[in-house]
């Protein structure tokens, strides 16, 4: 590698984070600079220059984006037709039969490709893989024709059974490309030989759809940096928590649906396995929502599919990140049976919180914490507002929640936060304790400006052992960038029972996948510490429909014609073994099948000690203490001590009652628990020792 | 009192108990009707009522209310068989005695903290085949409940903690599907498991009397939730009537009819004016009609909680001899199709006394459809699924294009996944054109499916209704397309004389089947439709050019482009008319 610099870029909705690691002299060094819309290249651009002397002594720009992600949401994709198989143009439209509530009939749903560009050609094949009948590729090359006249600029082929046999589909496309101008032709078995029609064809429409948008943006960003000067490479960062290249991303956009968020819980992995806790829950607490992921032995958890939004179901490995609509800006009300409930509707961040002044009468989360003394009115983070109105979210409190309620204003401001608390407390349940993980073994970690203030009260409820603060919490995916490992995974469908499945022909099938997926480690041209193949089997009981994913321990050889050592005995004691810690139970005489097999190839990029993040020698308890102020606790005002978060030193020990503050977030020590500085900066926030 | 803190805190906590073991049986249950389409439920119920005190918000809708039922049956034949002990735990699926049919099987379990009884868990869940005439239990011949399938009364699966492998034997030599019926069986035992282990943590939080506390109080605040939302409707009687097609056996309609009076905060749901009880599977239990007027209400009023509490202003009228008050034997396999008729009445009724607070009806029927037969080698193969349709414009838009039963969450099964595992082959999966009820806001369409047999003979069964009464418009809207079935035979392709419901279809390799199911009624007057929005239809192939003149006087040109001043002089002639 010749350039100096890695830097982590992550592109939010309103801040670029920029995180600069410099190889030379072991340093690392944060920017934050506002984010460019529509273009965030430019913002992208403004971040890296503010941090390097010349961009051509960059060796590596890892980049979490949320450009696929926004066009999804706000349906910015582009033109996109489908060509599919006579009799199934609906596919996409007709979902999984499914209503977006299950109370209350008045959903509605628009798929992002029109019905008038969805074409059937004749073709079809049977589940067992045999052709019923060829493709008309003269069908196919007069339906992309018209797709291209109607204004089209993407187009997915997606058949139905494809994934038992890809000849069709792969005619298709090549008659496909001979007429179609661009790139951007997705096949549904490229992205997912995978069986299930519906999310097959959702993924690969979404993949066509967000093809143009991604692969220009992608396009002017590398432009945009090589006319800087920039000689080096530039990684992408998938929704699965690898990185890949910018060919790949061009090819398969639809894995960035989720890149900046996972790579804050890559970051988050890192930093707490560094610190000595390699299990932990990141919270990520933004306006509208709270985000929680999990971390087991340093292991980030995977989950195979996720919908962005109703019906538009994307079926490709993604970090697996549960959302409840519990954030800064969730509205606090009181429904007509007198009970207190905390969102789902939400002010966001315009016209955002009470105390924002900009309109908004309906008390939030932000305002019970404002009220409350946590957050400093006279200093809000984000740089945005001068200062915050405490009164106007006080009178809106009382109106909304004290008076039906009849509590006081301030017990009505700390009845919000324990109500906001307890459903924050449900998503950590739900992805730890509900997977039958212990919580005394694990470690909260906020991320975001808000979360640092509710750690605290959520390691108390659900009994995790503490809560760490990274050193900057705000800007936790910029750094997730420079960590995270290069990441291909790969699926196909067997549909075979255990018994009589060839179970040779599943090895060598993997053992190709290892092959593809070493072969894309080597075309990236990045140097990796190490390399490894991980191999899952989806598997069932015959009859079910739902799998478990059941690990295998292969031999990994060095490649070629070698197999990877499945074999038949192993792999039943392998899910019994998994079924049992899913269900507790195993089912004595049935049939075992095997749905899909998944390979992932990793390789490991190097990582850098985080030591270098920690505080500098000179700091004292005394220089950082920034005097005191009232914060209410428990139904009683508590006079907290207020500090500089960056400015103390390594080994600080804050006892509670205390504020931290920093520019981008705010963290409240309650007054039974305490505050440690550890070696690199974090604070972990844990129970006061007994005196 | 329980403080309004701890109360918010509690509601959270005891209602993720219950959809953990919702999630816990969809993931382990075997047949598809569970794991796929969501049939099934759990809860926590009162300990000397059995009412509803919390229930998983993933289950299917139906049973919030009916369950409730299932766990009363319980107490009652404890205390006539010597009272309930810690460590039973009851198993049964008599539709009459707090069952729905008889594929539904329950299990309910007492859960006792240092020797009280704190309250009951149950989990319900649709068995893929338990015995009768018909594969799968959609059986629309049966005059009696036992060629549907086999009834189990209450009986303890667990006598004090002690597995009862005998009752497991009596169940799976009665079922066509034994390897499934033991796997749900699973599936659900490891859901009550686990509802217990998570009560212990929060009693061992919290306390029993705090818990206790909670599940009075949020009964008394779903009670009041509700009132509130009554005494938002005018006072008056409002009235309804709509058809069964008819009941399998005797070709004749059958009415079910609503009378609902406002009063005030409280409701009266007055049925007496409905069909009788009728010879075919059409009819239901007292226990299912109250039920699923629970389902409609919370359609209708989405912030009331799965709590008794929300039943407690209500009075249903019923009578004893009408088709929705059923005993033993009277069939009731069927019942699907009887209590959406029920939530289309609760529909039209409570349009009439506040219109932008209904909606047009969905498509109004289950379609179970069951393909069986036997491979080349022998076994037997049994393909049962349950197909979907629109629903209803709305105050806020168009009704959603093939979505699933107001009663249910299900979604419907793959059709890779279908044909990898039967010997079939699906011909069409579409959208069907003009099915959508016109309407200021359009019903949502419904679905054309069409099968081929790729086996040498199989049979089907099918069970639907709406062939002959099509799902209503309201508030000025038009109705949607009925239902149809037709299937192929050596003389050309038929339907059945029924309309929608048929046993035995024989069918041979290359033959089909094709449902076309039903659109959701519109809302509001089709001719106030913006103009542009039915070009848009036309041209997306939702409406045809024809349908668009007639029903909305919208002219389209052949390319499709809308004729304004077509459009103007269709709609004033249509206005002056």
């Amino acid at each position: 590698m010749s350039g100096r610099y890695v830097i982590g870029v992550d592109v939010g909705g309103t801040f670029t984070d920029v995180f600069i690691l410099d190889q030379q002299t072991g340093t690392g060094e944060i920017r934050k600079v506002p984010s460019t819309r529509p273009d965030q290249s430019q913002g992208f651009l403004a971040g890296i220059r503010s941090g390097v002397d010349t961009v051509g002594a960059v060796a590596t720009v890892v980049h979490g984006t949320t450009v696929g992600t926004n066009a999804l949401l706000e349906r910015r994709g582009a033109a996109t037709g489908i060509i599919t198989t006579a009799g199934f143009r609906d596919v996409l439209e007709m979902r999984r039969r499914d209503r977006p509530t299950t109370w209350g009939l008045w959903g509605q749903f628009e798929p992002v490709i029109p019905r008038d560009r969805r074409l059937e050609v004749p073709e079809r094949v049977l589940a067992d893989g045999s052709i019923h009948t060829p493709v008309d590729l003269d069908a196919v090359t007069a339906a992309a024709k018209r797709l291209l006249a109607d204004g089209c600029e993407a187009v997915a082929v997606a058949f139905i059974n494809a994934y038992a046999n890809t000849a069709n589909e792969e005619a298709a496309l090549e008659a496909v490309r001979a007429v179609w101008p661009n790139e951007h032709v997705t096949g549904s078995h490229r992205i997912l030989p995978e069986i299930r029609e519906f999310e097959r064809i959702s993924t690969a429409t979404l993949n066509a759809y967000l093809q143009p948008v991604v692969a220009n943006y992608l396009q002017r960003l590398q432009d945009a940096l090589r006319g800087d000067g920039f000689a080096g490479d530039v990684l992408i960062v998938q929704s699965n928590g690898g990185v890949m290249t910018v060919d790949t991303a061009r090819r398969v956009p639809i894995r960035t649906a989720l890149s900046g968020p996972a790579a804050g819980v890559i970051a988050g992995a890192h930093i707490a396995t560094s610190a000595g806790f390699p299990n932990i829950v990141t919270c990520d607490m933004g306006g509208t929502s709270f985000d929680v992921s999990l971390v087991v032995d340093g292991q980030t958890a995977l989950t195979p599919q996720t919908s962005i939004d109703f019906g538009m179901v994307v079926r490709q490995p993604m970090i697996e990140i549960t959302t409840i609509g519990a954030g800064g800006g969730s509205i606090a009300w009181v429904d007509r049976g007198g009970l207190l409930q905390i969102g789902p509707e939400s002010a966001g961040s315009d016209p955002g919180p009470v105390c924002y002044g900009l309109g908004n009468d309906r008390p939030t989360v932000t305002d019970a914490n404002v009220v409350l003394g946590r957050i400093n009115a006279e200093r809000p983070i984000g740089g945005k507002l001068a200062r915050l109105d405490v009164e106007a979210a006080k009178a809106a409190i009382e109106t909304t929640v004290g008076k039906p309620l009849g509590l006081s204003v301030m017990a009505a401001a700390e009845a919000i936060i324990k109500v906001a608390n307890s459903r924050m407390a449900g998503a950590i349940r739900l992805v730890s304790i509900e997977r039958g993980h212990d919580p005394k073994s694990f470690v909260a970690m906020p991320f975001g400006g808000g979360g640092a203030l509710h750690a605290g009260a959520l390691i108390k409820e659900v009994g995790l052992a503490g809560a760490l603060v990274p050193r900057f919490p705000g800007v936790t995916s910029a750094l997730g960038c420079v960590i995270a490992d290069m990441r291909h995974d790969f699926v196909r469908t067997i549909n075979g029972l255990l018994d009589t499945v060839d179970i040779d022909a599943v090895d060598h099938e993997a053992a190709a996948f290892r092959d593809e997926g070493q072969a894309l480690l080597d075309r990236a041209g990045v140097a990796f510490e190490g390399r490894e193949t991980l191999v899952e089997l989806d598997m069932s009981y015959l009859g079910q429909t739902h799998t478990v994913a059941v690990p295998l321990t292969i031999r990994d050889g060095d490649g070629g014609s070698d197999g990877l050592g499945i074999e038949r005995d192993a792999v039943r004691a392998a899910f019994e073994a998994r079924y049992r810690e899913v269900y507790g139970r195993v089912l004595e005489r049935l049939p075992i099948r095997v749905l899909n097999v998944r390979v992932t190839a990793v390789g490991r990029r190097p990582k850098f000690g985080l030591s270098i993040l920690a505080p500098g020698a000179d700091g004292s308890v005394e220089a950082a203490a920034r005097g005191r102020r009232p914060v209410f606790v428990d139904g009683a005002w508590h006079d907290a001590a207020i500090f500089d978060r960056l400015a103390l030193p390594v080994g600080a020990v804050i006892p509670g009652p205390a504020v931290l503050e920093q520019s981008d977030a705010t963290i409240f020590v309650e007054p039974d628990l305490q505050a440690e500085v550890d070696r690199f900066g974090n604070l972990m926030v844990r129970r006061k020792e007994p005196s | 009192m329980i403080d309004p803190v701890t109360l918010a805190v509690m509601k959270g906590r005891l209602e993720q108990i219950a959809d953990e073991m919702d999630a816990t049986l969809f993931r382990s249950a075997f047949n598809p009707i569970i794991a796929e389409a969501h049939d099934a439920s759990h809860g926590l119920y009162d300990p000397q009522t059995g009412d509803t005190l919390v229930q998983g918000k993933s289950g299917l809708p139906i049973f919030v209310g009916s369950n409730a039922f299932a766990v009363r049956a319980v107490i009652d034949k404890a205390a006539r068989s010597g009272g309930m002990a810690e460590g039973d735990l009851y198993i049964f699926n008599d539709p009459y005695d707090g069952g729905t049919h008889l594929s539904d099987f329950r299990l309910v379990r007492p859960y006792y903290r240092d020797g009280e009884l704190v309250c009951y868990l149950a989990s319900v869940g649709h068995w893929h085949d338990v015995g009768g005439n018909v594969p799968g239990n959609y059986n629309p011949a049966a005059t009696e409940c036992f060629q549907e399938g086999m009834l189990i009364p209450p009986v303890k699966l667990y006598d004090r903690g002690i597995f009862r492998q005998d009752i497991v034997d009596i169940l799976q030599s009665n079922s066509r599907q034994p390897g499934s019926l033991y796997g749900d069986l699973n599936g659900q035992l490891s859901a009550l498991e686990l509802g217990g282990r998570r009560l212990d943590a929060l009693i061992d939080e919290y306390g029993v009397a705090i818990i206790r506390e909670a599940l009075v109080e949020l009964r008394r605040r779903a009670e009041q939730l509700m009132r509130a939302n009554i005494a938002e409707l005018p006072d008056g009687t409002y009235s309804a009537e709509d058809w069964l097609d008819n009941d399998g056996i005797v070709d004749e309609p059958l009415r079910i009819a609503l009378d609902l009076t406002i009063a005030g905060d409280r409701m009266t749901l007055d049925f007496s004016r409905s069909a009788k009880a009728c010879q075919g599977p059409v009819n239901i239990a007292r226990s299912t009609a109250v039920a699923c007027c629970y389902v409609a209400l919370k359609h209708v009023f989405t912030d009331v909680p799965a709590n008794a509490g929300v039943l407690d202003p209500i009075t249903f009228v019923i009578p004893e001899d009408s088709l929705l008050s059923v005993v033993a034997p009277k069939p009731v396999g069927g019942y699907t199709e009887t209590i959406l008729r029920i939530i289309d009445v609760v529909f039209s009724a409570i349009a009439q006394a506040d219109p932008a607070r209904s909606n047009g009806h969905a498509y109004g029927t289950i379609n179970a459809l069951s393909l069986a037969g036997h491979r080349a080698d022998g076994r037997r193969w049994v393909m049962f699924s349950f197909f979907g349709g629109g629903h209803g414009g709305h105050p806020q838009g168009d009704g959603l294009n093939h979505g699933n039963a107001p009663i249910s969450t299900a979604t419907i099964p793959p059709l890779e996944i279908l044909e990898a595992a039967y010997p079939i082959r699906f011909t069409q999966w579409a959208l069907r054109p003009d099915s959508g009820g016109p309407g200021r806001s359009r019903g949502g369409l419904g679905a054309i499916y069409e099968i081929e047999l790729l086996e040498k003979s199989g049979e089907a069964f099918l069970f639907g209704d709406r062939g002959r009464h099509p799902p209503k418009g309201i508030a000025g809207g038009a109705d949607a397309a009925m239902n149809a079935f037709f299937f192929d035979t050596d003389t050309g392709e038929a339907s059945p004389p029924m309309a929608s419901k048929m046993v035995g279809i024989k069918l041979r390799q290359g033959q089909h089947v094709r449902i076309e199911s039903p659109g959701g009624g519109g809302y509001g007057a089709p001719l106030e439709r913006d103009p542009e929005q039915v070009a848009r239809d036309v041209r997306l192939g939702y409406v045809s050019r024809g349908r668009a003149e007639v029903d909305y006087g919208v002219s389209i040109d052949p390319d499709l482009t809308l004729d304004r001043t077509a459009t103007e002089t269709l709609r004033s002639a249509r206005a002056a008319s």
